[in-house]
């Protein structure tokens, strides 16, 4: 029997009757993580990874009905065996297992392979069926590895303090940010957070992750030190008069998106860095190779394409309609951004 | 390819002007000469003849790559460009190459051509294994023509003029020609185009170099207010814009060569102008525009440009549909560059030039008379029923400027209004470049019957791309997506819910389309939140559009 299928309100398991990251309210959620369009408000009970707890608190209230799980750790719900495995995406991000009668069924929320330092790395689970995830779900995708990367934005920020001119590296609020702080180079300048990165910031802190000083703007009074700082903003900061006091700076923008030559001259920042918390093409068909799954359910993002490809491999695999990202991955990050704003509510000075 | 591959990056990744300019200074002053000849001849806009045919570098990305052919065709429409799919397709390089662009152009790329189409595919894909990714891309985009990063050709001359201390108009006299198809950059061209001044003696010049175009400004203000913006009529020369190819006729040494705007040389084109050697004195160059000239009367743009689509000139075409070039302006007069003498000077020279040559296919551009502004507002009001596009107003006192300028006189483009459509987006197809995997290039269409018949349908006539900002694209393609019932590989049919004004040109009857009608540079105007589908233009009314003699006019 199928343990997961599609119904208006999300992902449900029958036997086990609950959801996985549900985008209507419900009375039982399993959530992956804390971004906000795989946790949304208003589900009478919450199950998350331990060390995504304080994220989903932070995000939909304090008060919410919440039970967590080591990851590993298992609970029985109506017969289901569930637990949760790192899926290497951001803090306290999970697969979630699901074993009834003999058959294991996982759904992957959103992974990537590589271990960024900053989050436990994604581990494979064996299983019959795998949902897996498709957002960057087309072979044109392939990251660099996250060292040059990190080069990369060190020494775009080296040569503009060395100009006197600010680096504004505009990135979403949970995961990037705080994967970008543990790589850049503080002994450069200071380093200034926007208010809306703080709190997640000190969660992070909070979980032992080790990330270097930031201030927030005000902080950093004198107006050298300010030109030579790296300013960490999530986008709708753009054009705001927070901004502003950056005078002629310099901006980047970090996403996986930025891999397209358009998506970065769309985004009319100075750079484009390609960092992305998703898995690559290569990555992806790694992950599912991984589980020995014969099956496959593809959700969010390069559906078709994936699907097809999959069978032609051999594998049995479909399409799940979901409303995780956005219809389809090419909707560039329309969907982030609004999931960060929302998360945010009004941005603050 | 390295140094050259970064340059392109460092143009890439910047909007702003001064920074391109100094990206392209520090590129010159490093480059060899030989390597400099050819980045100027690529960001100018030159592009040779095509090497390798595009399916052959699809293939190549396909072997490589091993995927199958559909997910290539996928992988295209998500990235939006053509050399850029293949970059990210190759297997990753870890090789980088210091060759200079000369040699990876002249040694390396070009002698591609000459070798066996079987052999192509593994000496390209051997040659890109030399590559890092971005000199990759900057490769494959040489190869297939689309070298574009936001460089015009005005700020090369600049780059150049600062580098060299030369005036830039200067250099940008020199560089007519320079981009031509036939053209090739060696390094001693460079070293003329930044030559100090004084150098350029004539004896040194290529015998069929035309000038710089003059490029007129558009006018948009009421014709009430000319009496304030523009002085009294008697000011100006005033003729028809003439809706043609813009060219100029160089005559020297006994020959002739025909220039277009794009300063591709075209002489083979036109052989009853290149039939004019015999008429026009050596040291000429006319400046003017050719078009279909049929029973003294100029014919649409249409019958030209399929003139211009075909790649033989048979007798009876060229009876069928003769070309003349209506000049008006004179550059050069008895071997004497004449552009610094004022319009009307120039004007004498021309009426008595022409007149001298005698020949139908040289007529020259008619000045029309007015007493005030009103009179020429008149006369526009007829311009499309005389097939031209407005008029041009030419200062009596203007030199002839070098390219889109003010600053020796000015002449004015003073354009009918486009003609105007409510028009229905039936289908959607994602844009490239900026756009990519945005749903920009848009079809629309019309009513087949007037309202009140209960079967209509939407016949498709035009596709549009531009027209709307970038927040209304975002808008649109967001209702793309919501709406679309049905996908053919990049196209989308959509459910229709979208009325837009369309803005165009001219319009003709058209066999090759389905609605029978062709349109020309169709754009979107606004769009028509406040207008309900029932309300959109129908085929009838675009019908009523089209010029009276129009039927007779197509190519058989």
């Amino acid at each position: 029997m199928d343990l997961v299928v599609a119904r208006p309100e999300g992902l449900y398991c029958p036997p086990g009757n609950f959801y996985i990251d549900p985008w209507r309210p419900v009375d039982r959620a399993v959530i992956t993580h804390g971004h906000s369009d795989h946790s949304r408000p208003g589900n009478g009970h919450y199950l998350t990874a331990a060390p995504g707890a304080p994220i989903l608190r932070k995000r939909l209230g304090a008060d919410i009905a919440l039970d967590t799980l080591a990851y590993g750790e298992t609970i029985n719900h109506h017969g289901v065996t569930v637990s949760l495995h790192p899926a290497g995406h951001v803090l306290g991000s999970a697969q979630v297992r699901l074993e009834y009668r003999g058959e294991v069924w996982v759904a992957s929320g959103d992974y990537k392979l590589d271990d960024d330092g900053t989050c436990t790395p994604f581990e494979p689970v064996r299983c019959h069926t795998f949902i897996t995830e498709s957002t960057f779900g087309l072979p044109i995708y392939r990251w660099i590895a996250q060292r040059e990367l990190f080069a990369d934005i060190n020494a775009w920020w080296r040569i503009n303090a060395a100009n006197r001119r600010t680096s504004v590296l505009f990135c979403y609020a949970l995961g990037k940010a705080q994967r970008l702080l543990s790589g850049l180079d503080p002994s450069i300048g200071p380093i200034v957070a926007h208010g809306a990165m703080a709190p997640l910031n000190q969660i992070y802190r909070d979980a032992g992750i080790a990330l270097p000083a930031t201030h927030s703007a005000a902080e950093v009074s004198d107006p050298v030190a300010l030109r030579t700082s790296l300013v960490l903003a999530p986008p709708s900061a753009q054009g705001t008069p927070w901004i502003k006091r950056f005078g002629d700076y310099a901006d980047g923008f970090a996403s996986g998106w930025m891999h397209l030559r358009g998506t970065r001259r769309r985004r009319g920042v100075d750079r484009g860095f390609v960092m992305s918390d998703h898995a690559d093409w290569p990555g992806l068909q790694q992950a599912i190779a991984a589980t020995g799954a014969q099956r496959v359910f593809v959700t969010h993002g390069q559906v078709e394409v994936m699907v097809r490809w999959l069978n032609e491999q051999g594998l049995q695999a479909q399409g799940f309609v979901t409303e995780y990202g956005n219809e389809e991955a090419d909707t560039h990050d329309v969907a982030p951004q609004a999931a960060i704003e929302a998360q945010l509510g009004s941005v603050p000075a | 390819m390295k140094a050259f591959a970064d340059l392109y990056s460092r143009l890439d990744a910047t909007t702003s002007s001064n920074s391109k300019l100094r990206f392209l200074q520090d590129y010159f002053q490093s480059a060899s000469a030989a390597d400099a000849a050819w980045a100027v001849y690529f960001l100018a806009g030159g592009r040779p003849r095509r090497v390798v045919p595009t399916k052959l570098l699809r293939d190549l990305a396909i072997q490589s790559s091993r995927l199958p052919a559909w997910l290539f065709e996928e992988s295209y429409e998500a990235v939006g460009d053509l050399a850029e799919t293949i970059t990210l397709l190759l297997p990753l390089s870890q090789s980088t190459s210091s060759e200079g662009l000369a040699v990876w152009v002249q040694d390396r790329l070009l002698p591609l051509r000459s070798g066996a189409p079987d052999q192509m595919v593994a000496r390209l894909v051997s040659l890109l294994s030399e590559l890092d990714r971005a000199s990759q891309l900057v490769f494959i985009k040489l190869i297939t023509g689309s070298f574009r990063v936001g460089v015009s050709r005005l700020l090369v001359t600049r780059a150049l003029a600062a580098l060299s201390g030369v005036d830039a108009k200067r250099i940008a006299q020199r560089m007519v020609g320079y981009t031509d198809i036939s053209a090739r950059p060696t390094a001693e061209l460079y070293e003329r185009l930044i030559a100090p001044a004084g150098d350029d003696l004539q004896d040194t010049r290529d015998p069929g170099q035309p000038y710089p175009f003059f490029l007129a400004h558009a006018l948009q203000t009421d014709s009430s207010t000319f009496d304030v913006q523009l002085g009294e009529p008697a000011l100006w020369q005033v003729e028809w814009k003439w809706d043609g190819i813009r060219a100029q006729l160089v005559k020297r040494d006994g020959q002739i060569w025909i220039w277009s705007r794009g300063e591709e040389l075209v002489t083979e084109r036109f052989p009853e102008l290149a039939a004019l050697a015999n008429h026009v004195p050596d040291g000429t160059v006319l400046d003017g525009e050719i078009v279909v000239w049929k029973d003294a009367q100029v014919q649409s743009f249409a019958l030209l440009q399929q003139r211009i689509g075909r790649k033989t000139l048979g007798a009876k075409l060229l009876a069928q549909v003769p070309v003349a070039l209506l000049a008006y302006d004179v550059l050069e007069w008895q071997g004497t560059d004449i552009r610094q003498q004022s319009q009307s000077a120039r004007r004498e020279k021309l009426v008595e030039l022409v007149a001298r040559a005698a020949q139908a296919q040289l007529l020259i551009s008619k000045v029309l008379q007015g007493d005030a502004w009103a009179d020429f507002a008149q006369q526009r009001a007829q311009a499309r029923s005389l097939g031209v596009e407005g008029l041009m107003l030419k200062n009596v006192s203007a030199h002839y400027g070098v390219g889109r300028t003010k600053d020796v006189g000015v002449w004015w483009k003073w354009k009918v209004d486009p003609y105007t459509v409510d028009a229905v987006l039936i289908y959607a197809q994602p844009g490239h470049g900026r756009r990519a995997s945005l749903y920009t290039d848009l079809t629309f269409a019309v009513w087949d019957a007037p309202e009140d018949v209960q079967e209509r349908t939407l016949v498709p006539f035009a596709k549009a791309y531009s027209g709307l900002t970038d927040s209304e694209m975002n808008q649109v393609d967001a209702i793309i997506r919501k709406t679309t019932m049905e996908k053919f590989g990049p196209v989308r049919r959509l459910s229709p819910t979208l009325v837009f004004e369309l803005g165009f040109e001219g319009i003709s009857i058209s066999t090759r389309h389905k609605s029978g009608i062709a349109v020309r540079f169709p754009r979107m105007l606004r769009w028509r939140q406040d207008k309900p589908l029932k309300e959109a233009d129908t085929l009838q009314s675009l019908r009523a559009l089209l010029p009276q003699s129009s039927s007779a006019e197509l190519l058989s």
